[in-house]
């Protein structure tokens, strides 16, 4: 065998927050064992959530990383920044990555995160534009937020809507061009996003939903649209945030089974041996539906970043993951919307809905057939989204609550947390 | 080594849902009277109140789903604390807390949560009902955590039982400079005597006769005083070796105040050798030889109460200890060690036996926690100075069926036999009372 290739024991792909939780559930169990982590980025970790907020400058650069350099030391952890995995050798327990180097594993966690997903529009090689996944993108796109008059945000999901946000803040006239009926769908339902709507409305932002965009071309401004129905629109800044796509370029002839995701087991196995994934790369099995689904989404990142540490450590306290359940928050022009569980009224299940126009809170609750929880979604409503995602989980009937819990999920969700707990 | 943390504890039992610590802390963190600004919060209706607070977890969730690195567990004070300044409002911690630690104050427009109000809770001292408290968990594993442990890793002995915690503590709370006597028992047989030539303990350790542990322990104590060394003597025995046939020369040092501390881990019974009955095992038990079957019902007599056969030695200091009140434990430990510096110490620590008493082994503590909170197991201490006196009220215990049926070896007990135990306990009970009416200066 080569000398020169490195050994370790475990191999993690990816820096952020599914990676993070790996190694915290690794050295649980594991105090010595050698762990590797090799990123494609340049800095410390830090989490793609914040990037929004480093674009409106409210989070300063320096300050968003989530662990330190004596983290690192710490732990025991090689960490090798700039040194995405570019190549998997299942069978020969082998990982190569970008710089030319190559390491042997004894156990692998993909972690490596997502990227955007560019839309495959005519002409859109030929223009400028921005994304944001990366630290280095957000610095990108808050240093033209500035100089930018008319910007054009393509996407209306959290990234895009927050991403608008600061533009409308910083001055810029803004449309917002959304290829579904409403905004952030998948997260708030028609009444939600209609109220995010109007706040942004209220702003100034255009919004244009049911829109799609067949044309994009270089213009004087920079860039310019044109749109299913004939409208143009000019951009001296574009930002595509229609969503993101599993980083797993790597797999190609790795033998790792993947369909949207790279599919994993409940304790975050992959389908070869030695290898786990963990986090927006994942399609583990969803909660509701049972089947393998991709929910990208940082609360989920942890969960099955712990589980895989266990899993790879051989930790015996290692539960089974519990299923994938959505959870989302939303903070927009001070207001708040936060979205627990599935959209989807199960069979036989009931919706009941409260509005209140004086106040503006909304709230939506989903029960299923037999009276547990399976869903939730509150504009400046709060209510605990941790104590919801636990009466989803544990299938509690609130039957005998419900209109209790209806009236003020926060108080009784509370009160029944804590009886469950005891 | 962790370090135990101070924390709010809540005695649901003793709120009646007035909601002053409410108001003392939105008083002391918002400057207003608004209780929904509060950090701690009490529901419920009527009865029952519960409470929806930080816990500052050791593990804590919101601290992992936080983007924006805002909230981080302080090593030092245990306190999950947040930083205003790198929060960015996503609400996510709420999410992933599923305590309701940590929520939303919509006055503020941020998430808040309880910090202790730096170790000084304006919450605790506003209770009237003294349903809160702020306590160090387990502060003694502070400090023993410290020393040396003078047991070598690793034990034979059975799962979940208590005499590892046992044996470690009390090898650490008195320290180097001990010999320690283990007749035939658990003890040795668990490894303080060790295995192929070496010992399992890093002090002095010899085996001596069940019959003889506290006359050997004697000599070799006061050979180390002719020579002018100070040692500690220390005997950890069974139940077996101390009340049956090790009694006389127990007897005899305690009667002489042999300057010892002896330590009685009492499991009712020889369980060692294959859990025959002692002069300790109580009434109605299982034991291999007081078994169950077509005419036998257990052990037909009572269980001999040596703790207080001690007591009528008047020695220097006497007590009765549970594994399931580990500061008490610890005090007595205390006073016992510094009463054999001058006189005999007696030490009663009860041992429930996973394996001999017919029980899971997770649930030695609870077994214990039962057998004092149903009087079965009292907790008293005595100097001939200050007499006897409970260390935990024996008033308002439960019924006896409560520990009884937490094991096997009472399973097949008949309600008479149940009868006789229930009245047992009451008239022990009343028994040791009476010695605390007489306790006197002597």
């Amino acid at each position: 065998m080569d000398r020169a290739i490195e050994h370790t024991k475990y191999l993690i792909a990816g820096s952020s927050h599914a990676a993070l939780e790996a190694i915290n559930a690794i050295r649980m169990h594991d105090a010595e064992g050698p762990i590797t982590v090799v990123t494609r980025d340049s800095h410390l970790p830090y989490s793609p959530t914040v990037l929004p907020y480093v674009v409106s400058g409210k989070s300063a650069p320096a300050r968003i990383f989530l662990r330190d350099e004596d983290f690192f030391a710490r732990n025991k952890v090689s960490y090798r920044p700039e040194s995405a995995l570019k190549a998997l050798h299942a069978e020969e327990n082998t990982a190569e990555l970008a710089d030319g180097s190559s390491i042997v594993y004894e156990k692998l966690l993909l972690a490596t995160g997502a990227s955007p997903a560019i839309p495959p529009i005519p002409g859109i090689d030929t223009v400028s534009y921005h994304v944001l996944r990366t630290l280095d993108d957000a610095l990108k796109l808050r240093g033209a937020i500035g100089a930018s008059k008319q910007a054009v945000v393509l996407g209306a999901g959290l990234v895009g809507m927050h991403a608008a946000e600061n533009l409308v803040k910083a001055g810029a006239s803004v449309t917002i061009v959304e290829m579904s009926d409403q905004l952030t769908s998948g997260y708030f339902d028609k009444v939600a996003a209609d109220m995010i709507e109007q706040a942004f409305r209220d702003a100034g932002a255009k919004i244009m939903t049911g829109s799609r965009v067949v044309r994009l071309e270089p213009s004087a401004a920079g860039a310019k649209l044109t749109l299913e129905n004939g409208t143009t629109l000019e951009a001296d800044l574009l930002l595509v945030a229609t969503g993101v796509k599993p980083e797993m370029a790597y797999l190609n002839g790795s033998g790792v089974e993947h369909q949207q995701g790279i599919l994993v087991d409940d304790r975050m196995q992959t389908t070869a041996a030695n290898v786990w994934a963990a986090g927006d790369c994942a399609q583990a099995r969803g909660f509701f539906t049972g089947t393998p689904v991709m929910n990208a989404i940082l609360p989920d990142a942890t969960i099955q970043g712990r589980v895989a540490g266990m899993a790879m450590a051989g930790d015996p306290g290692m539960q089974d993951y519990a299923g994938g359940v959505p959870l989302n928050t939303y903070h927009f022009f001070g207001r708040h919307a936060i979205s627990v569980g599935s959209s989807k009224v199960p069979e036989g299940g009931e919706v009941v809905t409260r509005f209140d126009e004086q106040t503006g809170r909304y709230l939506k609750a989903i029960f299923t057939a037999d009276g547990c929880l399976s869903g939730i979604f509150g504009v400046n409503e709060f209510f605990d989204g941790g104590v919801m995602a636990q009466l989803i989980l544990r299938r509690i009937d609130l039957t005998p609550l419900r209109e209790r819990f209806v009236a003020n999920p926060l108080a009784v969700g509370r009160e029944i947390m804590s009886q469950t707990w005891r | 080594m962790g370090r135990a943390y101070s924390t709010i504890a809540f005695d649901p039992a003793k709120c009646d849902g007035c909601g002053d610590c409410m108001t003392a802390c939105a008083q002391a963190k918002t400057g207003t009277d608004d209780v929904a600004r509060s950090r701690i919060q009490i529901y419920g209706r009527e009865k029952d109140f519960e409470l929806a607070l930080c816990r500052q977890c050791a593990d804590p969730k919101c601290v992992t789903v936080c983007p924006a690195g805002a909230l981080n567990k302080d090593g030092t004070t245990g306190v999950i604390g947040w930083d205003a300044s790198k929060c960015v409002d996503c609400l996510l911690c709420t999410v992933g807390c599923a305590y309701a630690g940590i929520a939303l104050d919509e006055t503020a427009g941020h998430v808040s949560k309880c910090d202790t109000c730096d170790g000084n809770p304006a919450c605790v001292p506003a209770c009237p009902h003294g349903a809160l408290k702020y306590i160090t968990t387990a502060n003694i594993y502070n400090e023993v955590g410290d020393w040396e442990d003078l047991f070598a890793p690793g034990l034979a002995g059975c799962q979940g039982c208590n005499t590892e915690l046992l044996m470690r503590h009390t090898l650490r709370r008195v320290g180097p400079d001990t010999v320690l006597a283990t007749p035939p028992g658990c003890v040795p047989g668990m490894g303080s005597v060790g295995f192929n030539g070496t010992t399992g303990t890093k002090i002095p350790v010899f085996h001596p006769l069940l019959t003889n542990t506290a006359a050997m322990l004697a000599g070799i104590k006061r050979q180390y005083k002719r020579v002018g060394r100070e040692v500690q003597a220390l005997a950890i025995a069974g139940d077996g070796g101390a009340s049956d046939v090790g009694f006389q020369s127990l007897s005899g040092a305690a009667e002489r105040g042999e300057q010892m501390l002896f330590m009685v881990v009492d499991n009712e019974g020889y369980m060692n050798t294959g859990m025959q009955r002692s002069s300790c095992t109580p009434y109605g038990a299982w034991t291999s030889t007081t078994p169950v079957g077509e005419t036998s019902r257990g052990k037909t007599q009572d269980a001999k109460n040596l703790p207080l056969i001690m007591v009528n030695h008047r020695c220097a200091y006497v007590a009765t200890a549970s594994t399931a009140y580990m500061e008490d434990l610890y005090e007595k430990l205390d006073k016992a060690i510094l009463a054999s510096k001058t006189g005999f110490a007696y030490l009663h620590v009860y041992s429930p036996c996973t394996t001999g008493w017919r029980f899971p082994s997770n649930l030695n503590m609870e077994v214990a926690r039962k057998a004092v909170e149903t009087n079965f197991v009292m907790l008293w201490e005595y100097t001939p100075q200050e007499g006897l006196h409970f260390t935990k009220s024996v008033d308002n215990p439960l019924p006896v069926t409560e520990y009884l049926k937490a094991m096997g070896r009472f399973r097949h007990l008949a309600p008479e036999q149940v009868e006789h135990i229930q009245k047992k306990v009451v008239e022990n009970q009343k028994f040791v009372e009476r010695m605390t009416e007489h306790a006197h200066v002597g």
